[in-house]
């Protein structure tokens, strides 16, 4: 930590008992950051202000929120109806979790494209996964919440998925609902875990700005810093960057809560939950449709359920399986073909779960869910061996090989700013 | 890049278009509603609100709508005590433990025609009619279907048997439903002298259904242009910001 002089007197008293203030300059002034960083770097802090929204929406909505099956829905629609503006706050909160989603999605992507998972940064890497995994858990119970059509059959179809472990499937599905079908118990524990897991997410992310900070960001070079040249401080230069990204964000998050609140939701969640009667399709909510293609395109109950959460267990040892030492895709021209295909077998895998499981539908699904295993298993190891990667620049202020592009320029370190 | 972003709203503006699928035909109406500026026609939800009254509320219940929520309609506070009071409600028990009745008040909510789903069925050869206020917004593209709903009843084609009880729509999922036809045109006389053909009905009762779906539409669309403006400028602002703090970067790297 840097020997900050601070000139107020009671600062300095404070600083010197509890050094807070050393801490923020540090996490903010001092910070060595890449200078070269693109857009895609704000996806990050974007993250960040999503679980801010959603728990700060989600606390004021359980102030007038009633976990019961009787008066789940009611409780909703007052909250829509009563509570003043509490259709805003439910609207923001609703679409907050879609909106998260597509942040953290891009967020994920450009990890994979520049390569953020190599080393030395694996740990931040599986602990963004660990995040995913539970924002993933989180979103479910919540949507479970309101007791729609979609909220009850959504929780009995994936609760169920659980009866697939062998020998103790039933029961680990009886202790999970808290009953022998998803009812009052099964709800009243989602809300309360729903409730306790955004401060668990953000003690890992904690944890992931930790370990971001030991090494810094990665950036589009995908190549570390070398020295003072290659870096400016976070302050003012990301900081604005940052709240520039935030304000683009807000716009179209603000369009679709305003303008187009129900447009990621499902009609079916407006009638109350029904035990008695099965909506035609039930289909989770659209973050999770790649993930449920790739559950449904295995015949086998197991092995669907071992081939989604597969899906994810093979982000985690991602850093071991691409063994190439050149980060970024920039200068990894077959890499970088595979990348866009493996996007597009996402986006495919993601149209795929909203269609009917039939047909043509099934077999494009289980393409797809091979090349997605394929991909990781042994496109990526493949091509870490066979693969010439272009060569690197020297550094992130040093001419780009070949001169010219956005990266080339002088070495003169920027002044600080004040 | 520009590709990522491409696709993904590509993405995005399919995932709506796929959860509207559906075989059912559909007659498209510009709503008063519709749009980042639409608003709700007060005339039309009064004669929608007539609509509902006189024929819809025989069997459907309005659970979520006071009768203080009318003044969104336009009426003023007497006129909706003299609406409240035209209905009777339960209340109670009194001081003697009797449950009672008493003539609605505007905090009272619609009272539903039938005590209990059981009783609805019973009443209807075992289909239960839904409560209206959410309709609009529980179906894929709610007020056209609801449109479409009202006038598509006609004679089933060629092959169709129709059981008992049942009858046909060409906009009903499947064709078969149990709700007997409930306008034709001129049954309901407007107060307003409005032209009572079927096809007004059917626009006047959607319209007072979205607006039961959606009683903060207005505000909601308020609130955003306000904010949207706001939130445009931030960008604008924010944008030059950004240039002017990294100029000095950037005439490093030229």
């Amino acid at each position: 930590m840097s020997q900050t002089q601070f000139k107020n007197p009671v600062v300095k008293w404070v600083d010197h008992r509890l050094p807070i203030f050393s801490m923020v300059n540090h996490t903010l002034h001092d910070y060595p950051t890449p200078r070269n960083l693109n857009y895609f770097w704000n996806f990050g802090s974007l993250a960040g202000l999503s679980l801010v929204i959603m728990i700060v929406t989600g606390i004021v909505l359980a102030m007038s929120y009633t976990p019961h099956v009787d008066y789940a829905f009611e409780s909703v629609e007052r909250i829509m109806r009563d509570v003043n503006h509490g259709w805003l706050i439910r609207y923001i909160h609703m679409n907050g979790a879609s909106f998260f989603f597509i942040v953290v999605f891009i967020h994920m992507f450009r990890g994979l494209y520049y390569g953020s998972y190599k080393a030395p940064r694996e740990l931040l890497w599986m602990l963004g996964v660990v995040i995913f995994l539970l924002m993933m858990a989180t979103a479910f119970m919540g949507y479970v919440l309101p007791w729609g059509q979609m909220s009850f059959w959504g929780a009995t179809v994936i609760t169920n998925l659980f009866s697939a472990v062998p020998f103790v499937g039933d029961s680990l599905v009886t202790f999970l609902w808290g009953g022998f079908s998803v009812d009052n118990p099964t709800l009243n524990r989602f809300f309360a875990l729903h409730y306790l897991m955004p401060f668990v997410i953000a003690g890992v992310v904690i944890l992931h700005i930790v370990a971001l900070h030991k090494f810094g960001s990665n950036n589009p070079l995908g190549i570390d810093m070398t020295g003072p040249q290659d870096s400016i401080p976070f302050h003012p230069y990301y900081t604005i960057k940052d709240f520039f990204g935030i304000s683009v964000f807000l716009t179209i998050f603000a369009a679709a809560v305003f303008f187009f609140p129900n447009a990621m939701g499902h009609p079916d969640n407006y009638i109350p939950a029904n035990a008695l009667q099965t909506p035609a399709h039930i289909v989770p909510e659209w973050y999770f449709l790649p993930f449920y293609a790739i559950l449904r395109a295995v015949p086998d109950k197991l092995g669907g359920v071992l081939a989604m959460f597969g899906a994810i267990a093979v982000l985690f040892i991602l850093p071991w399986l691409d063994r190439s030492p050149v980060r970024s895709a920039k200068f990894r021209p077959i890499f970088k073909i595979f990348f866009w295909v493996f996007f597009a077998d996402c986006l495919l895998l993601g149209y795929l779960g909203a269609m009917p499981a039939e047909g043509i539908y099934v077999i494009l699904s289980r393409i797809a869910t091979v090349w997605y295993f394929a991909h990781f298993l042994l496109i990526l190891p493949i091509l870490s061996v066979i693969e010439t990667p272009r060569p690197l620049p020297q550094s992130i202020s040093s001419p780009v090989l070949g001169g010219g592009g956005a990266m080339a320029g002088a070495a003169a370190a920027p002044k600080e700013k004040a | 890049m520009r590709r990522f972003l491409i696709t993904l709203s590509a993405l995005l503006f399919s995932a709506p278009a796929l959860a509207a699928g559906g075989d059912a035909k559909l007659t498209h109406i510009d709503w008063s509603f519709n749009g980042p500026f639409g608003t709700f026609d007060q005339a039309s939800l009064q004669r929608g609100f007539q609509v509902y009254s006189e024929v819809c509320a025989s069997c459907h219940s309005l659970e979520y709508i006071a009768f203080r929520n009318l003044a969104d309609l336009g009426y003023n506070e007497a006129e909706i005590k003299a609406i409240a009071a035209q209905y009777e409600v339960e209340d109670g028990p009194n001081d003697e433990g009797e449950m009672f009745m008493r003539p609605a008040i505007p905090a009272d909510r619609f009272p539903s025609p039938y005590p209990n789903e059981n009783a609805a069925r019973a009443a209807n050869g075992g289909a239960y009619p839904p409560d209206l206020s959410l309709m609009i917004k529980a179906r894929p593209n709610g007020a056209d279907y609801m449109y479409s709903l009202m006038t598509g009843y006609v004679d089933a084609p060629e092959g169709i048997e129709v059981p008992d009880g049942m009858y046909y729509n060409a906009s009903y999922p499947g064709g078969m439903i149990a709700m007997p036809q409930p306008l034709y045109g001129e049954d309901v006389e407007y107060a307003d002298g409005h032209a009572a053909e079927i096809a007004d009905h059917a626009k006047d009762i959607t319209a007072f259904l979205a607006w039961t779906a959606e009683p903060e539409l207005e505000s909601r669309k308020r609130i955003g242009v306000a904010s949207m403006i706001f939130l445009l400028l931030m960008t604008v602002m924010s944008y030059f910001a950004m240039r002017f703090i990294w100029a000095d970067v950037k005439k490093a790297k030229a």
